[in-house]
């Protein structure tokens, strides 16, 4: 018997995964919520047909919407995650013992109970006492904060389906009116490759640039999302990612597999035709 | 209501319920019929189902051009129905609990015109208020019909002009004695509700028809806890935009006669005569289908989708009144008079106290959100809230609404605080629309009479209407409409730099 997963990345290119089987399957009230095991990638999870993560890759993914924005200010203490179910996120911020607490708000309860029960790799540190859980609306649970984050950690889904609202001017506004003076705000930027997800990065890039004075974009290499190039947005109001102390961040002793403080540097780095949409952003 | 027609009514519910099945559509099902059979067409339309024009196809799709059809005997005919447009009136005639029901595709526009057109003849006087649609003042123009104007209460704090007092009704009912009919708006744009049953037994009591605009009031019908609908208050004809809350695609409405407009002389036969004036003999089988599909959905859905749509909007309110500065207001308004009633469903929004006209908050959603409201006036915005929303677009509108306060938020200081001005009536609209006319630069227009119309539109009420005096005040207030955004509308120039006035 063949059982393949397969996700469209766009109308005429298709990625197929070979399944051993299906953990669970669930229609939540937002989304469908799917969790397969697979020979090539150990187990994965995917809303509505679309990857979010597999065990084999998704270290490089939370670790670089985590370990960047940590090694440009470690003196972060307060920190908001949004989306994020899985845990990965704040299982990374969780390694440093200098945050005090981290607010996760997660509109589908539901996946964060399938991802603690299928997928512990990701969502085994959610019960650390500094992580509180909030089942709601992003844009809604960020719209009264008023300078409170050290860091705000957007991890959402795509802007097509339930994350849509997390891609818009009045959330960027309202993150950046959450945040603290040295306050940063790091985004799953999408993908430069493909139209439609080009797109979408570029109206991001475009919608945060109105509202944060230090607006830089890096990029990292994920095997199983669309193209394999990925993005992260890097937001601030005067932190600059590049001006990093390397030593202190090496001091911590953190052990990573994909980030180090010479690809936080060479991450910034992008191609001539992603700087070029980024530029013609409009 | 008398005993008799009560009686008369429930006997006519109990009649009808056991005779009709409103999980039919006859016209949607005639439809995909006339599809099935694979009719080859040598009539008009000339684009042939679509194969005659690739590219509209391709933009509308195929489904949609195989059904954009001519009348012919399986499909009837919309100026003289005998078949399933009749049958489908009958449907919608029942679920509105109404004697008939036309189906309308020149929007409420031409269902309003009609109700006038069939009442009043040149000369004949008809009660309305001023803050109705342009479109009842047209039909004036048309009819050759008098206004008497009932000035609607105000709210002070709004500066929104309301419903009509029922003691305002009665002055005008008593000094004018010979008049045809009273005419309603309601609910009005913003969710304002007159007392309709009191209205109507009064206007019967002097021997006048009621006639209802009720373009934003179709949930009515349907809703759990809603303000009581025209039909249900007895008034002789209502017109709805079941395109506004009904889901239909836009331009179609309905035209309802009441159960006892037959003694003003409203007979199903006179009306369609009086909509056959003006409407096309080629009426669009994609606005009857949507018309008919929308009409069971109502029918068989409405109380779930009506209750959705008012938790939508009370939850909406709740999170603007956490944002402070905005004022999204609702039934506790309501005074037993000119604020009757109110429909929840609408989710209205005074802006003034942040400093921004409503106009500028709308532009702001719009130019910056991507949120495209229904209208903003001088003072409020509306949004317009249906079952078609999503929750996540519900939290896009309040976050996008409390970042336009922080961000653009000024001093209130000199904004214009009201939307309505009594008119000074001099000619009736049609001697002032055909009277001779000359243009003049509008600044220097002051003291003249006007010929033409000046509005905002949306939501098209007219500031001036033919026949009215020019003021400065209302100088000021277009002036004032202009600067702050609004799209004005109405005079033969465009930009309203010249307005044509009596000579």
């Amino acid at each position: 018997m063949e059982l393949w997963f397969s996700e469209p990345h766009t109308k005429n290119v298709k990625m197929s995964i070979r399944v051993n089987k299906q953990l669970h399957s669930e229609q939540s009230e937002y989304q469908r919520i799917d969790v397969f095991e697979s020979p090539e990638f150990g187990r994965f999870l995917t809303l509505d047909g679309l990857m979010m993560l597999t065990e084999k890759d998704e270290f490089i993914y939370h670790e670089m919407i985590t370990h960047v924005a940590m090694a440009s200010n470690p003196e972060v203490k307060n920190v908001l995650v949004i989306g994020a179910g899985d845990g990965g996120t704040v299982r990374e911020l969780t390694r440093y013992k200098t945050i005090e607490n981290i607010d996760m708000v997660e509109i589908d309860k539901r996946v964060v109970e399938v991802c603690r029960e299928f997928l512990p790799q990701t969502a085994g540190q959610l019960n650390d006492p500094r992580v509180n859980i909030f089942y709601d609306d992003g844009l809604r649970f960020v719209r009264g904060k008023e300078s409170q984050y050290d860091l705000i950690i957007v991890d959402s889904t795509d802007p097509f389906g339930p994350g849509e609202g997390l891609f818009t001017s009045e959330f960027y506004g309202n993150c950046h009116n959450a945040l603290t003076e040295k306050g940063i705000l790091v985004n799953q930027h999408e993908s430069p490759y493909y139209n439609e997800d080009a797109k979408a990065m570029q109206r991001a890039h475009r919608r945060i640039r109105e509202f944060f004075d230090v607006c830089r974009v890096y990029q990292a290499h994920i095997p199983t999302y669309p193209s394999g190039h990925w993005l992260f947005g890097f937001a601030s109001r005067c932190i600059d990612p590049l001006d990093i102390d390397g030593e202190k961040w090496n001091s911590l002793g953190i052990t990573t597999g994909y980030y180090n403080t010479e690809l936080h540097k060479g991450c910034f780095a992008i191609p001539n035709y992603v700087k070029k949409l980024l530029e013609s952003a409009i | 209501m008398s005993e008799l027609d009560q009686s008369r009514a429930s006997e006519l519910d109990q009649g009808k319920a056991s005779e009709l099945d409103q999980g039919k559509a006859p016209i949607y099902e005639a439809l995909l019929k006339y599809r099935d059979a694979r009719i080859v067409p040598f009539d008009v339309p000339g684009h042939k189902h679509g194969k005659g024009n690739p590219e509209l196809t391709e933009f509308l799709g195929k489904t949609c051009l195989s059904v954009d059809v001519n009348s012919m005997k399986p499909l009837d005919n919309l100026c003289h129905p005998t078949s399933v447009i009749k049958e489908a009136e009958e449907l919608a005639a029942e679920a509105f609990k109404a004697a008939y029901c036309f189906f309308m595709i020149g929007g409420t526009t031409s269902a309003v015109q009609s109700m006038i057109l069939s009442v009043c003849r040149a000369g004949e006087k008809i009660i309305m208020p001023r803050n109705v649609h342009r479109s009842a003042i047209n039909s004036l123009v048309l009819s050759g019909a008098i206004p008497v104007y009932v000035n609607p209460g105000v709210n002070e704090r709004l500066g929104i002009p309301l419903g009509m007092s029922v003691a305002d009704v009665e002055k005008a009912i008593l000094e004018n004695p010979e008049a045809k009919a009273v005419f309603v708006n309601n609910p009005t744009y913003y969710g304002i509700c007159s007392d309709l049953k009191k209205i109507t037994e009064l206007a019967h009591k002097h021997g006048m028809a009621v006639l209802v605009d009720e373009a934003h009031g179709t949930h009515f019908y349907f809703g759990e806890d809603m303000p009581i609908s025209a039909m249900a208050a007895g008034a002789d004809m209502a017109a709805i935009s079941m395109h506004k809350s009904g889901g239909s695609l836009t331009q179609s409405s309905f035209l309802l006669i009441g159960e006892n407009a037959a003694n003003f002389g409203v007979t199903e036969g006179r009306v369609r005569s009086v909509i056959n004036l003006t409407q096309t003999t080629s009426g669009s089988y994609l606005l009857l289908s949507s018309l008919d599909i929308s009409r069971r959905n109502l029918a068989l859905n409405g109380k779930e989708i009506i209750a959705k749509v008012v938790k939508t909007a009370d939850y909406a309110r709740e999170e603007i009144a956490k944002i402070g500065g905005y004022y999204a207001f609702a039934d506790e308004l309501i005074n037993g008079d000119d604020i009757f009633d109110f429909d929840r469903t609408k989710l209205s929004v005074h802006t003034r106290d942040i400093g921004l006209a409503g106009i500028e908050v709308y532009d702001y959603l719009r130019d910056c959100y991507d949120i495209q409201i229904e209208f903003g006036d001088i003072g409020n915005i509306l949004a317009y809230i249906s079952a078609g929303d999503m929750w996540k677009d519900i939290e896009r509108l309040v976050s996008a609404m409390a970042e336009v306060k922080r961000r653009f938020s000024k001093d209130k200081t000199g904004m214009l605080d009201h939307e309505y001005i009594n008119p000074k009536v001099i000619l009736s609209p049609q001697a002032a629309f055909y009277g001779n006319q000359k243009s003049v630069p509008t600044p220097e227009s002051s003291g003249r009479i006007s010929g033409e119309f000046v509005m905002c539109y949306p939501p098209g009420i007219p500031i001036l209407a033919p026949g009215e005096m020019i003021t400065e005040e209302i100088l000021g207030y277009i002036r004032y409409s202009k600067e702050r955004g609004c799209v004005m509308t109405g005079t033969e120039d465009m930009n309203i730099e010249r307005i044509r006035v009596i000579e």
